[in-house]
């Protein structure tokens, strides 16, 4: 017995595939198959995001940054109003118009339409653009940020076509787990500070939404008790993108409460604020809950503050995580979701583990029983085959699915199909009175276009299912990808090579045991 | 072991025309199937709700709906066994937007009081993803079979090509109309069975096409139903192999891989019976039926020579181990 090339190159094949499935199946070092959502159980989502959102409240805060340097200026607005893609407002005095003017100028992307004395301003069609996107990109990184802190092993988040996100939880143990996790996710963070509307305040029980809005107001709700409403400035003091930090603390009641730094920027405002408006209420704004409102005693600089209001330890820790990694500029919700729990996901493994093995069983020993020794050789060659399937998806890090299992399933069945071709053409040859080794050359070159072709054919399914399925068909198409490249290795170069050593071995009298045939001339 | 052994081709042709009625019949009385019973589009396709429910012990079945009924998020839902009796499955149309409380979360409220239970899994598809899945997939079986009809015509000649994509439309009309028959449930994974069918079942007719053009060169009568005999015939054994070992691994999946799956084996089981018929009995009849003429084929072969050099080519890459 001589080697040959393709048995050296079937036997580093062989090698190659042992050697890097073994992490996968001994769990020992190395590089390993990810179990999919739908093996190992967790929570799968696509989010969409509400980018209107965030166009309105690009508008609130441009609103409030005009708002901001007109009183620095003390310049007199009127009739200022928010409206959707942007803010008009009067001025009272014409010497106004050259220092309104360039303060207009500092904030980008908005267009300007002067009438007198009347200004309309509006964001560009190209900064909507850009702000939509911004949001998305935005909803990624903090929702990572969010799960990141959250510490759940190896979330993935990423955008999703044009305007979706992709939210992947291995690991999630109960239902009230996976809820928790999307309550984190959903919470928009947004906190403000505001200030009361103290003249009017008095009156904000009989109030219409509509009368607020007529004087800049708005009517929010208290946090703990839905009964109890405040009447606050629409246009927030500040908010909190100039947040740096967020921590759970305990206050003298020993119940949780969150405490924020301000950037030097909120510092100053804040300080401003508190300054000019002693005796004043602040409410402090958690998407749109008010959660206190203290009264201002004095000017508070430094830059820190305090949202308290009735948490329980968890809640406080998770607002203290979505404070930290920022607000969501827009609304996110659910477009699709799919969980399953740990448990089922053990149920399936072992299904399609025994699925796997009967079928495999089933196939090897019906290609011994009908070819004899080729039925053998084509054996190793679906084992081999076999392993490097897990060791491609280890090595590239694919994920295996349920689905996936299935692809490796039909693997098996199909893999052994290149060496029922190529048996049954030698076997046409052998009886037509060629030698072996001449029956096997001819037989393999025969064989060769028909497989090739058959298997780019299917290729070119799993290919179009690749590129158009989602997750677990994903995982099918790969598995099925790999296995019918690593089927043109194995069943028809791997076995070739074992012929060819086995080749001289073989007369005419045997036959029978190494391909199952017998000629009619031949003896037993 | 032999179970098909050569002896003289088979005369198949004889009996295209029977092997025909029966295929159109089916054919037709699939679509009449799919168009006036439709498909059972799952939640993937259909947008909706699903949760899957174990309880320790027996599910009790009128305590679930009683206990869901007066809810509005599942008004309308279905409630039944799944897999075993331990377990349910229930389904509605509605999904809900929201990320905090979902629907899965409202019936692990709603159910609070049925017994002992765990929530193993909860699907939710708004209808906007559900339309877009379905686009998608529709677009997926369409390019797949361009891309095949493609591959085929430049591998052999468009007649090939137009016949092999006719037997795939067969295979996979006649697996759609057993799966409304059956009322299995459409949902991604059918989608991947009926793509997986098409490549399939293409595998199979290739390789009979294959043989048919050797033998376009090496058999010696000029007519094409001996030809297509004579491929049939050595091909026979071949092809009832093969589908042999994969049906009985896809048999196993369908009796041991679990619910989930179901459907998924069903499909590819139908897929692997009517695909070895069609390979066998449909898709070679085509070739005739659209006239092919085995004389001007030779003619042009003659002139060009183009395949051959082609194989040649293929054959001496081979040799010299350089695929």
């Amino acid at each position: 017995m001589k080697l040959n090339y393709r048995v050296v190159i079937f036997l580093l094949a062989a090698l190659f595939g042992l050697g890097l499935s073994a992490p996968s199946l001994l769990g020992i070092k190395g590089p390993k198959i990810t179990l999919g959502l739908d093996l190992q159980g967790g929570l799968h989502m696509l989010l969409g995001v509400d980018t209107d959102e965030a166009i309105r409240s690009k508008v609130k805060s441009i609103a409030s940054s005009i708002k901001y340097a007109a009183d620095d200026e003390e310049l007199i607005v009127d009739e200022f109003k928010v409206e959707k893609n942007g803010v008009s407002f009067e001025l009272l005095d014409k010497d106004d118009v050259p220092k309104m003017d360039a303060i207009l100028k500092k904030i980008p992307g908005v267009a300007v339409v002067k009438e007198g004395l009347k200004y309309r301003v509006t964001l560009t069609p190209k900064e909507i653009e850009s702000v939509k996107q911004y949001a998305i990109t935005q909803a990624v990184d903090t929702i990572r940020n969010r799960l990141d802190q959250f510490g759940l092993a190896e979330p993935t988040v990423a955008k999703q076509g044009k305007d979706k996100i992709l939210v992947e939880v291995p690991g999630v143990k109960t239902p009230e787990q996976e809820q928790r996790i999307r309550e984190l996710i959903a919470k928009a963070a947004h906190l403000q500070l505001m200030a009361v509307d103290e003249e009017r305040a008095g009156r904000v029980y009989q109030m219409t939404p509509a009368e607020a809005a007529r004087y800049g107001d708005v009517i929010l709700q208290d946090a703990q008790d839905p009964n109890r409403k405040y009447l606050v400035k629409e246009i927030p003091i500040l908010d909190g993108s100039m947040l740096t930090d967020a921590r759970v603390a305990f206050d003298r009641n020993n119940q949780p409460v969150i405490n924020f730094t301000l950037d030097s920027q909120g510092a100053r405002i804040f300080g401003d604020f508190t300054g000019k408006n002693v005796g004043k209420r602040l409410a402090v704004v958690l998407d749109n809950m008010v959660y206190s409102a203290p009264v201002i005693r004095e000017r508070i600089g430094g830059g820190s503050g305090q949202i308290s209001g009735g948490f329980s330890v968890k809640e406080a820790h998770d607002v203290a995580i979505a404070l930290r990694s920022g607000a969501l500029l827009a609304p996110v919700f659910m477009e699709e979701k799919r969980s399953v729990g740990p448990s089922l996901g053990a149920d399936s493994i072992k299904a399609s583990m025994i699925a796997l093995i009967t079928g495999f069983l089933a196939v090897v020993v019906f290609m011994v029983l009908y070819y004899g020794m080729a039925g053998v050789i084509a054996d190793v060659a679906l084992v081999v085959n076999l392993f490097l399937i897990l060791a491609v998806m280890a090595l590239f890090g694919a994920t295996l699915t349920l689905p996936g299992m299935a692809g490796i399933v039909l693997t098996v069945g199909m893999a052994v199909d290149a060496n029922v071709i190529i048996n049954e053409r030698i076997r046409e040859l052998l009886y037509e009175g060629k030698s072996v080794a001449k029956a096997i050359e001819q037989g393999y070159a025969n064989a060769f276009s028909a497989i090739l072709d058959a298997n780019i054919t299917t290729l070119i399914a799993a290919v179009v299912l690749y590129a158009y399925g989602t997750g677990p068909i994903k995982g099918f198409a790969i598995t099925m990808s790999i296995g019918i490249l690593a089927s043109m290795l194995t069943a028809i170069l791997g076995t070739h090579g074992i012929w060819q050593m086995v080749e001289q071995k073989i007369d005419k009298k045997s036959l029978g045991k190494w391909f199952g045939i017998k000629l009619a001339g031949g003896k037993k | 072991m032999e179970l098909f052994k050569y002896k003289k081709p088979i005369p198949l042709m004889a009996k295209a025309k029977l092997f025909f009625t029966v295929s159109v019949i089916a054919v037709l009385a699939s679509w009449a199937l799919i168009m006036f019973k439709g498909f059972n589009y799952g939640i993937d396709f259909a947008g909706g709700t699903l949760v899957q429910v174990k309880y320790e012990g027996k599910a009790p079945l009128p305590k679930v709906r009683e206990a869901i009924k007066h809810s509005k998020v599942f008004e309308g839902a279905s409630v039944n066994y799944f897999g075993s009796e331990d377990e349910i499955i229930i389904k509605v149309r509605t999904s809900s937007k929201q990320l905090g409380t979902d629907i899965g979360d409202e019936a692990r409220q709603l159910l609070k009081n049925t017994g002992k239970f765990e929530v193993r899994r909860v699907d939710m598809v708004g209808p906007k993803v559900g339309n877009e899945l379905r686009e998608k997939g529709l677009m997926a079986l369409v390019l797949s079979i361009a891309g095949i009809l493609l591959y085929v015509s430049f591998r052999f000649e468009w007649r090939f090509a137009v016949a092999s994509v006719m037997a795939l439309v067969h295979d996979v009309s006649i697996a759609m109309g057993a799966i409304v028959l059956f009322n299995v449930e459409v949902n991604l994974d059918i989608l991947a069975a009926l793509l997986t069918i098409l490549g399939y079942s293409l595998n199979d007719t290739i390789i009979v096409f294959d043989r048919i053009r050797e033998g376009l060169t090496s058999v010696r009568s000029p007519k094409l139903a001996d030809i297509i005999d004579e491929s049939v015939t050595r091909t026979l054994s071949r092809t009832t192999l093969t589908s042999l070992t994969t049906f009985f691994v896809v048999l196993t999946l369908f009796l041991m891989g679990g619910e989930i799956i179901h459907g998924f084996s069903f499909t590819l089981l139908v897929g692997i019976v009517v695909g070895t018929y069609s390979s066998i009995f449909i898709a070679s009849p085509l070739l005739m039926m659209m006239g092919f003429d085995v004389q001007k084929y030779r003619q042009k072969l003659a002139e060009k020579k183009k395949r051959e050099a082609e194989k040649e080519k293929l054959r001496a890459m081979y040799e010299q181990g350089t695929v």
